[in-house]
């Protein structure tokens, strides 16, 4: 693949576009005549979905593409599609891919009809994710063959022949892109996008489709049969990088490193001397090849990402450097800088020592207006001493105000604070718990939480975070939004009705915005849960996120605030409140507007104790 | 295609001030000038008025990343991560150009291009044209050593299509300002 590449390359006029990985994803999916694609958003994988849907309307194309309501959901409509016939693709991150697991496993032995590519985004450091956890070591677990681009330009390659295996061996197969693959942007040739609508025809075959036990042990015996062959196939096998390269020492790459080693090595002279293989297809790992290298080297080092996941299968270990060696680090992303230190020591020439930052970068907070910010001083105020379980989103940021003293997975502040509760309850003074959870988490994962909440009789809060949209990963739409992945109107669902549908009684919705009425409100709540028998209690923030653009800025009326000389330079509503438009000047004993920053929302106003921030018309 | 210039610039600053912008737009400036391109960008959390860097790559390179002391040039829009921060990334006597509205400490061993682009954006009416200030400041001050010129990024600024870039009519006046406060 590398080599079809080289020679795309050389054809000057072929037609090229600026693509992220992620856009380049999506376009080798249209490209191969991919007709659904499905997915839940999630850093650093959200945009491979969006460019679909730019596709589809771009090309006016005959295709279905959606945001689901979670990953599984994700995966079973678009493995039902490729069992219909079609060329079907869904895509998540790494920890979505846990939420996905289950019709993973079980897809791998059923297989597939029409090329079905499960995507599946690694993020390395992490910079935007839970864990470092890889992808690979799922596909081996499911068994499935997995693929690792090492650029976008890679990644479009790709799914060609990830469809057509898919097809010829009737398997998932999945695409493994890393964060610096999918937020890389590069030039990248196009190819033609096909008409053809496809062959709808769904093959009844329950021996496969519904395998009971009996026959799961006979599709699972196929399935090994299956990973024999795609352990040979030509397509995927690894590539040379460096032909004519001569030496006793070799490197292996998969990922983002088959794109940074090329330029290490010819810096540091090595390009010669270093033979330099990339593995396309970590699992299954091309035996006959491996088996050549592994004859002809007398020492390998393996670079890849974030697990040993080629290292493991090499058969004969003991001439095999890499991270179960611990010569390559474990943990974090190999930045090009370490690559070269450790490919250095590998080939007895240590680089100079490379300067690193000694500074730490500005953490992340919410923007200044975020209507979070808000809810989170009011929980604070309606529960002082609770416990304040919280969820992935943006919210997580609520870490920043003291608000937020858990974070596990998807959905998990309502079991959370349900077993928080069950652990205090037999206390004389039982700590009040809220949770906060966004509303795209809500629909997610919240909802079966919610009703084991309420059927358990918990007394908690649960703030239900509704900015109707899913905003840390790019303001992709919700089930309440009430339009679709191209903007196609779609059915709305009400939070309010379905939180009471699964049984709350204590449920009301407001505008953290009007901060004292909210207060008031979350007391009200905490109250009820207090109450022998009270049970849980929903309070629905409701406030449209300041970046979602369709939602507008007619949201609020914007107020021009003012910090007056009665300021005297506490800080309280810096450290209580950080908003990233107020700042605290100590020489001045002031604080400091940036009027370049502040959205206006007016919530300081109600902050700040010596009533020094006023609305000034 | 083997091209013969070969530049890699850090873009720095804080999520929200337009970095992502920024980088992207000399990329295309690039494409227009018909050289291969690479670039690495921050995207979730960190956006949130985080830390955000971008790497653009511009010449026959197979990475997306610039590796420390490497960099012919920065732009930060933020002077705060400059010093012992993003100038890592600057080979022995790269360029910065950055943003800084008062005195800040740096001990950078190349040329140091100081506008308070801020205040300009300020005095052009549009606060959040600071990041096309800063870019035509820079494409004057660094002249023939950047590898595009205003006429590219004018050029991709035209190219961009309506939505996301019209909400910037007045673009190619912004980059005018930057490039009068350099004269
Ligand atoms: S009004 Fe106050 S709280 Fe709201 S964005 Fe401006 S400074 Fe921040
Ligand atoms: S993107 Fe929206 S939800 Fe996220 S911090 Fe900003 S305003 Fe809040």
């Amino acid at each position: 693949m590398g080599k079809t590449a080289l020679e795309k390359d050389l054809k000057r006029d072929i037609e090229k576009e600026l693509l992220l990985g992620n856009a380049a994803l999506a376009r080798g999916l249209v490209e191969n005549g991919c007709r659904m694609a499905v997915a839940y958003p999630g850093t650093p994988s959200s945009e491979i979905l969006s460019s679909v849907a730019a596709l589809k309307t771009a090309e006016d194309l005959e295709m279905h593409v959606q945001w689901a309501v979670n990953e599984k959901v994700a995966f079973e409509i678009a493995y039902a599609g490729a069992l219909s016939g079609l060329r079907t693709a869904v895509a998540m991150k790494q920890v979505g891919l846990n939420v996905a697991s289950d019709p993973l496993m079980s897809a791998a032995y059923m297989g597939t009809k029409g090329g079905f590519i499960v995507i599946s985004a690694d993020d390395p450091g992490p910079h935007s994710s839970q864990t470092e956890q890889d992808s690979r070591l799922m596909a081996m677990m499911a068994k499935i063959p997995v693929l690792d681009p090492a650029s976008p330009a890679q990644a479009l390659e790709m799914t060609g022949p990830a469809y057509e295996m898919s097809e010829t061996f009737r398997i998932p197969v999945m695409i493994r892109p890393t964060t610096r693959v999918c937020h890389a942007r590069q030039d990248v040739p196009l190819g033609l996008i096909p008409r053809e609508r496809g062959t709808v025809a769904f093959d009844k075959e329950p021996s496969r489709w519904a395998a009971t036990p009996k026959f799961r042990f006979r599709l699972h015996g196929e399935l090994e049969e299956k990973l024999k062959v795609i352990a040979d196939y030509g397509p995927t096998a690894p590539v040379l990088l460096n032909d004519g390269a001569n030496g006793s020492k070799a490197v292996l790459v998969s990922g983002v490193a088959a794109a940074h080693m090329p330029e290490i090595l010819r810096e540091m002279g090595l390009w010669d001397r270093l033979p330099l293989y990339q593995v396309i297809q970590p699992f299954p790992l091309h035996d006959a090849v491996m088996t050549d290298v592994l004859d002809r080297y007398e020492e390998i080092l393996v670079v890849e990402e974030t697990m040993g996941v080629i290292e493991m299968q090499m058969a004969d270990r003991c001439k095999v450097r890499g991270k179960l060696t611990g010569h390559v680090d474990r943990v974090g992303e190999l930045l090009p800088e370490r690559i070269g230190e450790i490919v250095g020591e590998f080939a007895g020439q240590p680089p100079a020592s490379v300067p690193m930052p000694s500074a730490p970068g500005r953490r992340p907070t919410l923007c200044a207006g975020c209507p979070h910010r808000a809810s989170f001083f009011a929980i604070k105020k309606a529960a002082p001493k609770g416990i304040y379980t919280s969820d992935i989103g943006c919210y997580t940021l609520g870490l920043n105000l003291g608000a937020v003293d858990t974070v596990l997975c998807m959905g998990a502040a309502i079991s959370q604070a349900a077993g928080f509760y069950h652990a205090h309850k037999a206390e004389a003074k039982r700590p009040d718990i809220v949770a906060t959870m966004g509303d795209s988490t809500f629909f997610h994962a919240g909802v079966p939480a919610l009703i084991d909440a309420v059927v358990q009789n918990v007394g908690f809060v649960l703030v239900i975070l509704d900015n109707r949209t899913t905003a840390m990963t790019g303001n992709q739409p919700t089930p309440a939004s009430g339009f679709g992945a191209v903007g196609e109107p779609l059915a709305r669902l009400d939070i309010e009705t379905l939180a009471r549908g699964c049984g709350v009684g204590f449920c009301e919705t407001a505008d953290p915005y009007g901060l004292d009425d909210f207060i008031a409100l979350l007391k009200r709540a905490v109250a009820h849960t207090r109450a022998d028998g009270g049970g849980p209690a929903v309070v629905i923030a409701r406030h449209p996120c300041l970046l979602d653009r369709r939602q507008g800025a007619a949201a609020h009326e914007v107020v021009r605030v003012a910090v007056t000389d009665d300021c005297d330079g506490c800080g309280y509503c810096v450290s209580h409140f950080e908003c990233p438009a107020l700042s605290l000047d100590e020489a001045e004993d002031h604080v400091r507007l940036d009027r370049a920053l502040c959205n206006g929302c007016g919530v300081c106003v109600s902050v700040c104790p010596k009533g020094a921030i006023v609305d000034s018309g | 295609m083997t091209s013969a210039i070969q530049q890699q610039i850090v873009i720095s600053g804080v999520g929200g001030q337009g970095v992502l912008f920024v980088t992207r737009l000399l990329a295309e400036a690039a494409m227009i000038r018909n050289l291969p391109v690479f670039t690495s960008e921050t995207h979730g959390m960190a956006q949130r008025g985080g830390t955000v860097v971008s790497h653009l790559k511009v010449g026959d390179f197979s990475s997306p990343l610039i590796r420390r002391g490497k960099a012919d040039g920065l732009l930060a829009l933020k002077p705060e991560n400059v010093a012992g921060g993003h100038g890592t990334y600057l080979k022995p006597g790269g360029w910065t150009v950055v943003n800084l509205d008062r005195p800040y400490p740096h001990v950078l061993a190349g040329p140091v291009h100081e506008v308070d682009a801020d205040g300009l954006a300020e005095t052009h009416g549009d606060s959040r044209a600071m990041n096309l200030i800063l870019l035509g400041f820079a494409l004057t001050r660094i002249g023939d050593d950047f590898f595009c010129g205003p006429d590219d990024v004018r050029a991709a600024l035209e190219k961009r299509p309506a939505g996301k870039g019209a909400m910037r009519s007045d673009a190619p006046s912004a980059l005018a300002a930057g490039m009068e406060a350099a004269r």
